[in-house]
């Protein structure tokens, strides 16, 4: 039953309803999307928690245990350990190379920089953007590699170092772009105060408008960490895969979302294998849903405060 | 934390007027100034270092394999001599598979937070909070969830009422093309209600005026008007949908297929996967490195000249509702 | 604007040309020509892909799709049912079998379709020629950490193994390993060819793969216990002398289509198997 423009207001009315039910449903689609990645990923995690077979090689006692991560074996093993260290290694080379950098950027690009120079930082970000991850893991192993391999002399091409550098580039603009919104959200009377008794320019930046900004920088931050540590493409070319539990960050490390991408192929569906892999799914779910709610916190709590004022 | 009266009321280094009046202080401001202004510049510089030395090097290292001949072939023997157009016919057909299910949807849900919904009912709250979250989903995730959803529930669903044997649960361009739908709900969503945003209050006001319905308002005056920023958003969802690999890993993706995907129960071949298996599991490194660079400068190129495009379109359109950048 | 494009009636006319499109598209095909997945182990997806190439050249109208992923993943595709042949490095284990009884009432299908020796790959510049089982176990589970325990020069050993998709890393495991665990520090990459690719590029490396991938590497002659050194060639790994020789195999199941069949036929036949050593490997 197709509705045509119609002559009657009646009609029209009709029309009107079937848009609107159209309008809702779309909206409501999106939220049914996450519901559903919420429903279906730990749908299919579920038996690590409830499955008495899955939960004698699987469950949450052996995940969270000290142990090596071998699901292919005789005597198959699932100690998430040693994948969460390797998420943090690289997480971490990610935050510290480019969040200075990022924020670093942002108040100058807000505070310091002429009009027109702001004009050609802003396409250079997006330029960084757009790249896509697997570029930019295709860079890591291939160059960055073996940059950092001269640089450190590490006898070991693909490390965490790699993969956590490439992490950073990747992390950058979101950094970048949501610090720099937060510092424009300042309100200029913040600066001119500052400038009016008579503290310099870097003074105003550095010690009122960062500050006043800093949760909209946290939030940044946040969503980062969130951002590295859900991307895949990148630790899958360029972090060498090793489940290994050291602490050097010149060692190869495994990631929990490179393991998924790398074994989620070979497993039959329902076995132990396959509900260990859903289950650092929805962990990984979880902690990036964690890090976006409360990074949007943050973003609100600064826009009242700074509203208030 | 930091008002105009905390300024004044805390230890911050502030100097008096008096204070400026001594050259000595006087030079010593300026050089710290000179300093974090350089520091905060050099950080800006080097972002713009890093991209620059990321994309030479795959120009350099790339620009003389991709021929005529590279975009037009397929590959051959093994993926080691050849060219990729069965990527960049994957590609295309994915990303027109997934704007033909994101831009409705999305369209149609930024239509309701900006035009329909009470900024406070609980229904936009939970909507808005949605999109925020699915923006945030990783990539590995949505993989799952186009594994576990559509290709095992859906899809087995699917073949359970047909009757015919495995057709639609297994990996497919339709599955995958769905998945990387949701991924980019966000982008659509978003791009859409900033350029519902910028049509003017008067023109709804008028059309109104006049007797037109909602919808009607909605449909013949305000979406015309903001066609060129949901051509943004659709870009930039291409541009996204283009370049994500994880997502399509086990929902329809292959490294070789002699076939092109005519069928939306077919796999297909893309872009960016094929960047990755030549970068991991090519059959012989030394020989597919050329081949390699090549499929990532046109990886590169697709997105840029996308992501270009919907810059270009953003900016005339913001210059056109008379709004600054 | 008058948007005629995008008027409803021109919306509805798109919609109803669609949708028989995709029911079109979606119409099985005649049995003979239906299309042939082969998926499954990385070592003999350039034999799989070779053989597909030449066999749809000779017979217009059939579709050989050939994928990757490493033997584990052919192996769980066949399972699932997603595939038609799995190719596998490894003999497919008995709990493997179990499940494909279970999902298709019928026992699996073996056929030995070539030969491998698995290589163990050094440098170029590395001075060591030979090794034995029992020093190969020791430096993959991570006793022997350097080269000079080896006869080579003072220098720690990198060691490069698989992903556990993979058949040679089963193959190993079983064995060289012995069943043991592999040394937490190996990098996993997921192909033969990276694995060559990292060894080339690392003096201090070694890695192990199928022969048919060793361009640009050393290959280091193996040793079975209380046995003289044995070098992988087509005679040692043919008479089985060479300790890390091995089938190639194909599995099919109850559920292959007569197009899958009539290619194995080939793959088996004089002509099939008279491309195996273009690729590498070996007669079965």
């Amino acid at each position: 039953m197709i509705a045509f423009p119609s002559k009657t207001r009646a009609g029209q009315r009709r029309i009107d309803r079937i848009a609107e039910i159209a309008i809702g449903l779309s909206a409501l689609a999106t939220v049914a999307g996450i519901v559903l990645i919420f429903v279906f990923v730990f749908r299919e995690a579920l038996p690590v928690l409830v499955d008495p077979a899955t939960r004698k090689t699987g469950g949450l006692a052996q995940l969270f245990a000290r142990g090596a991560w071998q699901p292919v074996s005789s005597d198959p093993r699932y100690s998430l350990l040693p994948l969460i260290l390797g998420s943090l290694k690289a997480t971490l080379v990610a935050v510290v190379t480019a969040v200075p950098i990022a924020v670093l950027a942002a108040v100058y690009t807000s505070e310091f920089a002429p009009n027109r120079l702001r004009e050609l930082i802003k396409p250079v970000i997006e330029l960084l953007a757009g790249i896509p991850s697997v570029v930019l893991g295709f860079f890591a192993l291939i160059i960055l590699a073996t940059w950092i391999q001269a640089l450190t002399g590490s006898t070991v091409r693909l490390n965490a170092l790699n993969a956590g550098v490439a992490l950073g580039f990747a992390i950058l603009p979101v950094v970048y772009s949501v610090s720099e919104d937060a510092l424009r959200a300042v309100p200029p009377s913040y600066r001119e105060a500052s400038l009016a008794l008579g503290a310099s320019e870097w003074q105003t930046a550095f010690f009122v408008t960062l500050p006043a900004a800093w949760a909209g920088i946290f939030a940044a931050v946040m969503l980062g960490v969130g951002r590295a540590v859900g991307e895949t493409m990148i630790v899958l070319m360029a972090s060498g895969n090793a489940a290994l539990v050291s602490a050097p960050l010149t060692d190869s490390i495994r990631t929990l979302s490179a393991t998924v991408a790398a074994e989620l192929a070979e497993v039959v569906v329902g076995s132990t294998h396959y509900s260990v892999l859903f289950f650092i799914g929805s962990l990984l779910f979880f902690v990036t849903f964690l890090l976006n709610v409360a990074a949007g916190l943050m973003v609100d709590r600064m826009r009242q405060r700074l509203a208030g004022s | 934390m930091t008002t105009p009266e905390a300024v004044l009321a805390s230890p911050l280094p502030v100097t008096s007027v008096r204070a400026l009046a001594n050259p000595a202080r006087r030079r010593a401001q300026v050089g710290w100034n000179v300093l974090w202004t350089g520091v905060s510049g050099l950080a800006t510089l080097w972002i713009a270092l890093i991209v620059v030395v990321l994309l030479s090097t795959i120009v350099l290292g790339g620009w003389r394999t991709v021929t005529w001949e590279f975009l037009s072939q397929n590959p051959a023997q093994g993926l080691t001599k050849g060219g990729i157009f069965p990527a960049i016919f994957g590609t295309v057909a994915l990303v027109l598979l997934m704007i033909l299910a994101v831009l409705p949807v999305g369209v149609l849900a930024a239509v309701y937070l900006h035009e329909y919904a009470r900024a406070s009912s609980p229904l936009t709250r939970l909507v808005r909070f949605a999109v925020s979250n699915l923006a945030g989903v990783p990539s590995i995730v949505f993989g799952l969830f186009g594994l576990g959803f559509f290709v095992q529930f859906l899809g087995r669903g699917m073949d359970h009422a047909l009757g015919q044997g495995l057709l639609f649960g297994q990996p497919a361009i339709l599955w995958a093309a769905l998945t990387l739908a949701l991924l980019n709900l966000p982008v659509v969503i978003v791009a859409t209600e900033e350029a519902l945003r910028a049509v003017p209050r008067s023109a709804r006001e008028g059309a109104l005026a006049l007797g037109a319905t909602r919808w009607q308002t909605v449909r013949h005056v305000v979406l015309p008007q903001a066609l060129p920023g949901v051509l943004t958003g659709a870009i930039l969802s291409v541009s996204r949908g283009a370049g994500e690999v994880a997502p399509i890993l086990f929902t329809g993706v292959a490294y070789y297929l002699p076939y092109l995907p005519w069928s939306p129960t077919d796999q297909f071949m893309e872009l960016g996967y094929h960047v990755y298996v030549l970068a991991t599991q090519s059959p012989d490194v030394a020989k597919t490195l050329p081949l390699l660079y090549g499929t990532v400068l046109v990886l590169l190129l697709l997105t840029f000249a996308l992501n270009f495009t919907a810059v270009i379109m953003r900016s005339r359109l913001r210059r056109s509702m008379g709004l600054g950048t | 604007m008058n948007s005629t494009l995008f008027s409803t009636r021109s919306l509805a006319l798109a919609a109803a040309l669609l949708v028989p499109l995709c029911v079109l598209g979606c119409a099985t095909r005649k049995p003979e020509d239906r299309r042939v997945s082969v998926k499954g182990s990385d070592t003999m997806v350039i034999l799989g892909s070779k053989w597909a190439e030449i066999y749809m050249q000779a017979n217009a109208g059939r579709t050989i799709a050939v994928t990757g992923g490493g033997s584990g993943t052919g192996i769980a595709a066949l399972i699932n049912g997603t595939t038609d042949i799995a190719e596998s490095s490894r003999p497919m284990a008995d709990a493997e079998r179990a499940e494909i009884q279970k999902a298709t009432g019928a026992p699996v299908e073996e056929h030995v379709v070539a030969r491998d020796g698995v290589t163990v790959y050094v440098h170029t510049s590395n001075p060591v020629k030979s090794i034995t089982m029992e020093q190969l176990a020791d430096v993959y589970t991570g006793k022997i950490t350097n080269w000079k325990e080896l006869g080579g020069p003072d220098r720690p050993i990198t060691l490069y193994g698989r992903e556990n998709s993979s058949g040679t890393y089963v193959f190993f495991k079983e064995h060289v390993l012995g069943g043991k665990d592999y040394a937490p520090a190996t990098q996993t990459l997921p192909g033969t060819a990276a694995v060559v690719n990292a060894v080339t590029r690392d003096e201090n490396g070694i890695g192990y793969g199928g022969i048919a991938y060793g361009e640009g590497v050393r290959h280091l002659s193996v040793a079975k216990a209380g046995a003289p050194p044995v070098e992988p060639s087509e005679a040692t790994i043919l008479d089985g002398s060479y300790p890390l020789s091995r089938p190639l195999y194909w599995y099919l199941t109850k559920r292959a289509p007569a197009s899958a069949r009539a290619f194995l036929q080939w793959v088996t036949s004089p002509e099939g198997q008279g491309h195996v050593k273009d690729v590498g490997y070996f007669p079965a």
